[in-house]
């Protein structure tokens, strides 16, 4: 399937990734991260059952220590 | 347009920070010096010796609630803005009562727990309200690194996204301070766009 991820059009393998399926394929490994789909948060309890489709628009932020 | 109708406009809006370390007490700092009206800061920390190699404190203020001491320093910089200082341990349950009413939030934590849990909080439970955070600042030099993206209307990043802050890349001053004011210039950016409610309370 094909997502918008970080602003660029990705090619999955594979339909209807989990969260937590998308970011083993892409390899984002580092812990603490904010995930969108469509412009909507999706909570790290949620990433097992949320359904990533054609044509979704996912931004994945890595949250990193410091202030 | 002028300094006194910029500061005029900002004059009429509230923005909450959420912690007040090297991100937060610089950024208040900033946004006090550009009249925003009022600034609700928490944070639960006292100031140690360490923090002063980059917050915006001083020696004397060693051991006092950072809120308080914020709420000083910012006095005596600009007596005009209200500074509602809370010394809380935010969460998930504190945070929509602590900043509500707040035109923009700012997120100034130090651990990257912390900041997922604020930017699932603000973006699930306050919709609407922009959320600017600070994420990748810690050692020196690299400024080309540091960047800015808005991810939609409610979100901002502000820092390099990748370098993470330890005993062997410390927060320092000028890099954290880059990153702080990135943080005060979105809000600016935000709030100048936005139109005053001269009905609000």
């Amino acid at each position: 399937m094909k997502i918008i991820l970080n602003n660029r059009e990705e090619e999955l393998s594979g339909e209807n990734l989990s969260v937590s399926e998308m970011l083993k394929i892409k390899k984002f490994s580092y812990k603490m991260r904010i995930v969108k789909i469509n412009g909507l948060l999706i909570p790290r309890e949620e990433y097992e059952s949320t359904i990533i489709h054609d044509g979704d628009n996912v931004q994945m932020i890595y949250l990193m220590s410091g202030g | 347009m002028r300094f006194s109708e910029i500061k005029d406009h900002l004059s009429g809006f509230r923005v909450g920070i959420a912690g007040a370390g090297g991100l937060g007490s610089t950024c208040a700092v900033a946004l006090a010096r550009s009249g925003v009206g009022t600034l609700v800061i928490s944070d639960f920390d006292v100031i140690e010796p360490a923090n002063l190699n980059r917050q915006y404190y001083f020696t004397s203020q060693v051991g006092m609630l950072k809120t308080i001491a914020l709420k000083e320093n910012i006095a005596r910089i600009n007596p005009d803005i209200t500074v509602i200082a809370l010394a809380e341990m935010l969460d998930h349950l504190n945070i929509p009562e602590i900043f509500a009413g707040c035109d923009v939030i700012v997120e100034a934590f130090d651990k990257d727990d912390m900041k997922e849990m604020i930017a699932e909080t603000v973006q699930t439970r306050m919709p609407g309200t922009p959320l600017v955070m600070g994420s990748g600042l810690a050692g020196w030099g690299k400024s080309e690194t540091i960047k800015f993206r808005k991810i939609d209307e409610t979100l901002y990043i502000c820092g390099d996204e990748s370098t993470t802050a330890g005993d062997e890349m410390p927060p320092m001053a000028a890099r954290v301070g880059i990153v702080a004011n990135m943080q005060a210039n979105t809000v600016i950016e935000i709030l100048m766009k936005k139109t005053r409610d001269y009905f609000r309370q």
